[in-house]
């Protein structure tokens, strides 16, 4: 059985994904997850979640290359290119 | 534990802890899994730093350092019991005797811990918050191989091996607290056998001795590191 660890840094840190566990249940999972992820004092606290219980979303519709809604989707590259291009050729 | 004294006292622990800490480190790389590979080498870890502790509480009285105690002496000197000494490389007798060492080393360390000594009281509870996690761990494995026949089975002739062997880590009223605790724990009845008591050595003593202390008998003498 696989484990996700999610550790918090911090209080009041979100807590981010650290890594995975084998272990047959609960009890063991703890303790794996104590000497793996937190024995140096580098987490306040830890979520281990059985990996069958997390709920998977994937897959994503992009037929109409919709990229300018990111804020990297604008890519002035080519375009200083072909304004410098003019520029000169004036 | 009258009889004793305080350096006796603290060089038992020590030794135990420093010899099992070696033996239980034999894992690191092949422990049959990856989980167990990182735990049980943090458990050595963890049982080479007790030791190290209590060699300085020792030292500070005999006017030496914690190195010297821990490789200086010869192998009939250290005061470990025969327990820790066995070298072990299966996993029901590794998980067997380390149940039985820390069941015994809970009962040995409360009695530290209400000693008079501050010194002693304070470092035996600072060890045991960090032994109390080495029991869950020894704890949830027995209740995983009890959970199955061929688990009962694998347990049941790892403990008829080490029984006499755990019986020797603690005397007097300290090991009948031992038996009652082991008895009540397991459904299967222990043998009656003498214990192999500390004060005598096996041969992997002296095996694990050589190898332990190579490097410091190497190195010329009062080597910085």
């Amino acid at each position: 059985m696989i484990w996700e660890v999610f550790r918090q840094e911090r209080k009041g840190q979100p807590f981010q994904h650290a890594g995975s566990v084998e272990a047959p249940d609960f009890r063991f999972a703890e303790i794996y997850g104590r000497e793996q992820y937190g024995r140096r004092g580098e987490s306040e606290a830890l979520w281990l979640v059985p990996r069958e219980h997390l709920s998977v979303v994937e897959g994503w519709a992009d037929e109409f290359d919709l990229k300018y809604r990111r804020v990297d989707g604008y890519s002035i590259k080519a375009r200083l290119k072909e304004a410098r291009e003019r520029a000169e050729s004036r | 534990m009258n009889a004793r004294s305080r350096v006796e006292v603290l060089l038992e622990l020590a030794d135990d802890e420093l010899i099992l800490g070696w033996r239980d480190s034999e894992w690191t790389g092949i422990a049959p899994l990856l989980e167990e590979d990182v735990a049980f080498s943090s458990i050595a870890q963890n049982e080479i730093g007790h030791a190290r502790a209590l060699y300085e509480l020792a030292a500070r009285e005999l006017g030496t350092d914690a190195d010297a105690l821990a490789f200086d002496r010869a192998p009939d000197e250290y005061r470990c019991a025969p327990l820790v000494e066995l070298r072990r490389l299966e996993w029901a007798r590794t998980i067997a005797r380390h149940w039985l060492y820390e069941t015994a080393d809970e009962i040995r360390l409360a009695v530290l811990k209400a000693s008079d000594d501050p010194e002693v009281a304070g470092l035996a509870a600072k060890i045991d918050r960090e032994e109390a996690y080495h029991r869950m761990h020894a704890e949830m494995w027995i209740d995983r191989l009890l959970a199955t026949e061929e688990g009962t089975t694998r347990l049941r002739e790892a403990i008829d091996e080490l029984w006499p062997y755990a019986l020797g880590v603690l005397d007097g009223e300290l090991r009948l607290q031992l038996v009652e605790r082991v008895r009540g724990r397991l459904p299967f009845d222990l043998p009656e056998v003498e214990p192999v008591t500390r004060g005598q050595h096996t041969e992997e003593l002296r095996e694990l001795w050589d190898e332990m202390t190579e490097v410091r008998r190497s190195a010329p003498t009062g080597a910085q590191w």
